[in-house]
């Protein structure tokens, strides 16, 4: 870690209210693609129960950073990671570590939403079973309690059992987000969550990312500057420097944002860049 | 000038090709309706619910038959019984598991492309060898569905294997970030959503295995008693008509009758299909 990162982090402890270890480190973390580099040494640490806003112009490896997170870069043919990503003091990157119980702790929300193509019950209790949730009544009350965190509850209780691709584009993201957090995560990635979404299910959403503060441990991607100055505790900006994705800036939302230290943070967040 | 003239040339232009397409359309119907209106002519006096339910008697020229049924269900339930579990697996394994750079995924389906194009009767043959000789089981329905099941193993997996490649890959990644294994993804999420693809992959198997005749001659034989279990030989409803047809004198009427029989059961399995692959449809399993 460069001098400069980590003075800003020391900042950055001194200002959030209860100082405490990082649940997330990145350490010299690199993600390729063949013999392509998306994105190059990102040492990036991340705080219990804060809402991390990533953001810089596409092909920056953001959402690159955010696959390796959970070992969802196993699924991209060709993609390697390099570095250590410790959660909770585990390095996830090593080869023994069971990437069902990693993503079951680190859940993902991807850009487009994609609920199953089942109906809106089953979407939550299919992965509820999986993790071995006994009893029905059990998990009707898991499924009852998701829906209601994210709002949808009193939109859908009558049509349980309708197919979850029939509700709209905002809905099935919520449907989503509730999903993943049936199970109880301590980390969820969201990789553009209303960027497919309309400004005002796009604002369901993004109250629902505030409301989960706190609780769960959020990283979002997102382009959108002025989402990630409403919802971010902390913003981390990526750009390309030499051929590749790098973390240029990394601090409290407010500092990347008025205090950019970078010259490319302070061309992108005033909008003469990217 | 000019450009009235153009107009005028590709009206006619268009006039024509809709000429083709309509007596192109016209001919295949035509055709349709000529072998059934032929059928129906000569069979349908024949078909009633005795019929259906008798023994054939006096080498078929008189009676029914049942027996025939019985066994052309048991040759197609032996096929389905080992092709649907086997052609499922290799389906999955091409789509999901054998990337097209895999050399042993490419083997695959080169075998299942020269499989494909293999004459009926050389699966008879092979069957009459293999099943029948060299695992000891005679002539037998257990011989003719296995015998059958290779020969529809390459339709069927095929079908499958659009059916799951069908798939979107957001459902594989959804699955994967909430912790799915491999296995549940496959169960649970890829395989309801890839059934429309099993389901015509199935449709087609079964339709080539009730119209095959010449890969059963030669392993369930033509014996058209009732069959006592799957180790006794069995007559299918193709190779009935084939041999009325062919080989008895007078048994015109009632190869008709059965041939009847056998475009309806068909026609029934078509709807069927259909009609299962429509309430995947309405269930939201598969977006359309």
């Amino acid at each position: 870690m460069n001098r400069d990162a980590a003075l800003r982090l020391t900042a950055f402890d001194d200002v959030s209210p209860r100082p405490a270890p990082p649940l997330i480190r990145t350490c010299c973390l690199s993600v390729h693609y063949g013999a392509k580099t998306a994105v190059r040494d990102v040492e990036l640490d991340i705080a219990e129960g804060a809402v991390t806003a990533l953001i810089g112009p596409s092909g920056c490896g953001k959402s690159s950073f955010l696959y390796s997170l959970n070992r969802m870069t196993d699924l991209i043919p060709g993609c390697r990671v390099t570095g250590a990503v410790r959660i909770d003091g585990t390095d996830v990157c090593e080869p023994g570590v069971d990437t069902v119980l990693l993503r079951r702790r680190v859940g993902m929300i991807f850009q487009k939403p994609n609920p199953f193509p089942m109906s809106i019950r089953r979407n939550i209790e299919l992965p509820l079973k999986e993790h071995g949730v006994r009893g029905r009544a059990r998990r009707a009350e898991v499924v009852e309690t998701v829906l209601r965190d994210v709002g949808l509850w009193d939109e859908v209780k009558d049509r349980l059992h309708a197919p979850a691709q029939g509700l709209s584009g905002g809905q099935q993201q919520r449907l989503c987000i509730a999903r993943a957090l049936a199970l109880e995560p301590r980390v969820l990635l969201m990789d553009e969550p209303c960027s497919a979404l309309d400004p005002i299910a796009s604002g369901v959403v993004e109250d629902l990312i505030r409301r989960l503060r706190g609780r769960v441990t959020l990283l979002v991607v997102t382009h959108n500057l002025a989402q990630a100055r409403r919802i971010a505790d902390a913003t981390g900006v990526f750009w390309v420097r030499d051929g590749a994705g790098a973390l240029v800036e990394h601090g409290p939302t407010d500092a990347v944002f008025e205090r950019p230290a970078a010259e490319e943070t302070r061309r992108y967040v005033t909008g003469l860049h990217g | 000038m000019v450009d009235a003239l153009r107009a005028r040339r590709h009206r006619i232009e268009d006039l024509a090709a809709a000429v083709v397409v309509w007596a192109a359309a016209l001919g295949v119907t035509a055709v349709f309706v000529w072998i059934l209106g032929g059928l129906l002519w000569r069979g349908l006096g024949g078909v009633s619910w005795s019929f259906l339910v008798q023994a054939p008697r006096d080498a078929g020229r008189a009676g029914g038959i049942g027996p025939v049924l019985v066994s052309t269900g048991l040759i197609l339930a032996v096929c389905l019984a080992v092709s649907l579990p086997i052609g499922l697996g290799a389906a999955a394994l091409l789509a999901e598991f054998a990337s097209d750079r895999h050399l042993f995924g490419r083997l695959v389906r080169r075998s299942l492309d020269v499989l494909a194009g293999v004459p009926s009767i050389v699966f008879g043959l092979f069957g009459g060898v293999f099943f029948c000789q060299v695992l000891g089981m005679g002539f037998s329905i257990m011989a003719g569905g296995l015998t059958l099941a290779c020969m529809v193993l390459p339709i069927l997996i095929r079908s499958a294997e659009v059916g799951f490649r069908s798939v979107p890959d957001e459902h594989r990644h959804a699955a994967a970030a909430l912790g799915l294994s491999r296995a549940s993804t496959l169960f649970k999420v890829l395989l309801p959503a890839a059934m429309p693809g099993v389901i015509v992959g199935v449709v087609l198997g079964v339709g080539r295995a009730m119209a095959e005749t010449a890969a059963l001659l030669f392993t369930s034989g033509y014996v058209d008693r009732m069959p006592g279990s799957l180790w006794d030989s069995g007559r299918s409803l193709s190779i009935h008509i084939y041999h009325l047809a062919m080989n008895i004198s007078g048994g015109d009427a009632n190869a008709g009758a059965s041939a009847i029989v056998l475009m309806v059961l068909l026609l029934a399995i078509n709807l069927a299909a259909s009609f299962i692959a429509s309430h995947f449809l309405q269930r939201g399993v598969v977006s359309v």
